[in-house]
């Protein structure tokens, strides 16, 4: 299922900073939207997308908030926009974020995101989204994250970001 | 083709002319990660490195939840300064991270990149500072380096004669509800014209403070002799030639405020952007549980020299709890020696050590359900500062002020002299 959410979803609202006390991404799956969206946790299944309008994880830089969404097994979020801050850390984390008009999908639409061909396939209205994904992005996700791509890759990798 | 300030900035960070759409690999001069988000970046760091890349270039503040307030908080500090003490990194306990390093490490032409969304703070001093998560953090620390895509800039002229009463903060929530909550987003925004020219460093850093809240992935104003006042008034005086934006320079945007009009604002819950002026608030008696003065956005001396004006001679409202939280141990020893520490305390204020205090909602003023709050600080989003239901306005020290002499929201241009 779908986990609609509208503009300006901030990193207060994904993990309040009263919950940013662990480093144990398990744990803060577990603070993720605990009070604004409290049955989010209870439910939320692998697989599942997150939706949203413009600006999504604007406010904190705090990386408790994508990380907190990469542990509840989401498969990607949706949105029109993204933070500066937000949508580094998901690049950096690999967290999956794709931008889109998110404005025809609704919270049980049945979705299949096509990364490679930018895609996104709503099977209950019988519509085809295109989506954009950077394609740093897209290869960070692929190396799982930028700290996996260093360490495979060395320190000196971080010059080759460019070329992706 | 010109460059803006930024642009040329980037371009002495990488060793070749660029300009707004270029991806650069550019070297840092300071990296920051305070208590939360460096617990974050030890994982990453020792993933990829051993040692960092220059202990003197690296700056650890306890700032966020410091004394600590609890055993999961304290495990967090305990493991950084674990990590500083390997590494040859003293930690700082002077207060909010930008404070501290606007005072005592930010120079004009640097680019910094610390790990809190307010970094754009320091520009005010001249400096490009960029805020980035807990991974680019460890990577810095690590190299030195970080990738940017060079940003746009948006000019912001600022003309007028500020009236009575109103003050940079006021400025900049005029600015943040006609820019938004994303309209400087990936943007860098440069700040000038003559308003801007006259104030000072501690005015200007409110500016680019809050320039955080609408996007900005750094916000500037050019380095001038009010910079070179601020940096003898913190005995840390260097020359450094006049960086600007050539003339050709190409700015995304140019938007441009008169000030001589203003009237003081207040930033009503839960967006940036939902900027009224306070008399409109007024009018509606909004009654105030707790009044905080202080953060990185507006608790410098400057600051606590309007709010001692106000309120020598007057009483703050019985019941009503008011912090006060100087940004830095500096502001904090300039308040105690000019006396208004004493005055605060006599009058029933909270003085609470330097450090962000209740502004992230983590300890020494958190709200229960319905609670009002009128805050100096720079976010007002549902549950900031404790339980979801409280209710925050941002508004300048001046309005903080009058609040707490009458409990309910008030414009202060009556107590102001």
């Amino acid at each position: 299922m779908n986990w609609k959410f509208g503009d300006n979803i901030n990193t207060d609202l994904i993990t309040p900073g009263r919950y940013n006390i662990t480093t144990d991404p398990k744990e803060l799956a577990k603070a993720c939207f605990i009070e604004y969206r409290p049955e989010f946790r209870q439910n939320v299944k692998p697989g599942d997308f997150i939706i949203a309008g413009n600006n999504f994880g604007c406010g904190s830089s705090r990386e408790t908030a994508p990380v907190s969404l990469k542990h509840s097994e989401i498969r990607a979020v949706i949105a029109k926009s993204y933070a500066r801050i937000f949508f580094r850390n998901a690049i950096n984390l690999g967290l999956l974020c794709v931008i889109a008009d998110t404005d025809g999908i609704d919270a049980a639409d049945e979705l299949e995101l096509n990364i490679q061909s930018q895609v996104l396939k709503n099977r209950t209205k019988g519509q085809e989204i295109r989506v954009q994904i950077p394609s740093m992005m897209l290869r960070l996700y692929e190396e799982g994250g930028i700290i996996p791509y260093l360490k495979k890759h060395g320190l000196s990798a971080l010059g080759d970001l460019e070329k992706f | 083709m010109g460059q803006t300030l930024a642009e040329k900035i980037f371009s002495s960070h990488c060793g070749k002319k660029v300009h707004a759409g270029d991806f650069v690999l550019a070297d840092l001069d300071l990296v920051m990660a305070h208590d939360t988000t460096c617990a974050w970046a030890l994982e990453p760091f020792y993933q990829i490195a051993t040692r960092v890349f220059d202990p003197k270039k690296i700056f650890i503040p306890f700032d966020h939840a410091f004394p600590s307030p609890n055993v999961a908080m304290s495990k967090l500090q305990a493991e950084i300064r674990k990590f500083a003490e390997e590494q040859g990194i003293p930690i700082s306990f002077e207060g909010v991270c930008h404070q501290v390093m606007s005072e005592r490490l930010i120079n004009p032409g640097n680019l910094i990149l610390g790990a809190d969304s307010h970094s754009p703070t320091g520009g005010g001093v001249g400096a490009l500072t960029i805020g980035v998560g807990s991974t680019d953090a460890a990577i810095a620390m690590a190299t030195g380096k970080a990738w940017f895509r060079v940003p746009e800039t948006i000019r912001i002229n600022i003309t007028g004669k500020l009236p009575h009463g109103c003050y940079s903060k006021d400025v900049v929530l005029t600015v943040a509800r006609e820019m938004g909550p994303d309209g400087a987003n990936y943007r860098v925004i440069e700040y000038g014209g003559e308003t801007v020219e006259g104030f000072n460093v501690p005015a200007r850093l409110t500016l680019t403070n809050m320039s955080a809240e609408m996007g900005a992935k750094a916000a500037v104003v050019a380095p001038d002799d009010q910079t070179r006042a601020y940096l003898k008034d913190n005995d840390r005086f260097i020359e450094f030639e006049n960086l600007l934006s050539d003339t050709d320079a190409r700015f995304e945007r140019v938007l441009h405020f008169d000030v001589s009009r203003l009237k003081p604002m207040i930033a009503c819950p839960p967006d940036i952007d939902n900027d009224v002026p306070v008399e409109d608030v007024q009018a509606e008696k909004v009654a105030v549980d707790q009044v905080f003065i202080g953060s990185c956005t507006n608790c410098r001396i400057e600051d606590l020299e309007v709010v001692y004006g106000m309120w020598l001679g007057k009483q703050l409202k019985p019941g009503l709890r008011v912090i006060v939280t100087p940004a830095s141990r500096k502001v904090y020893i300039q308040a105690l020696q000019r006396g208004y520490i004493e005055e605060f305390v006599k009058m029933g204020a909270v003085v609470s050590s330097p450090g962000c205090g209740p502004c992230l909602g983590r300890a020494g003023g958190v709200l229960y359900d319905n609670e009002v709050c009128v805050s100096t600080s720079n976010r007002n989003f549902e549950g900031r500062m404790g339980s979801p239901k409280a209710k925050i306005y941002l508004a300048s020290p001046a309005t903080a002020a009058a609040s707490a002499i009458t409990g309910y929201i008030t414009d202060p241009r009556a107590f102001v002299n």
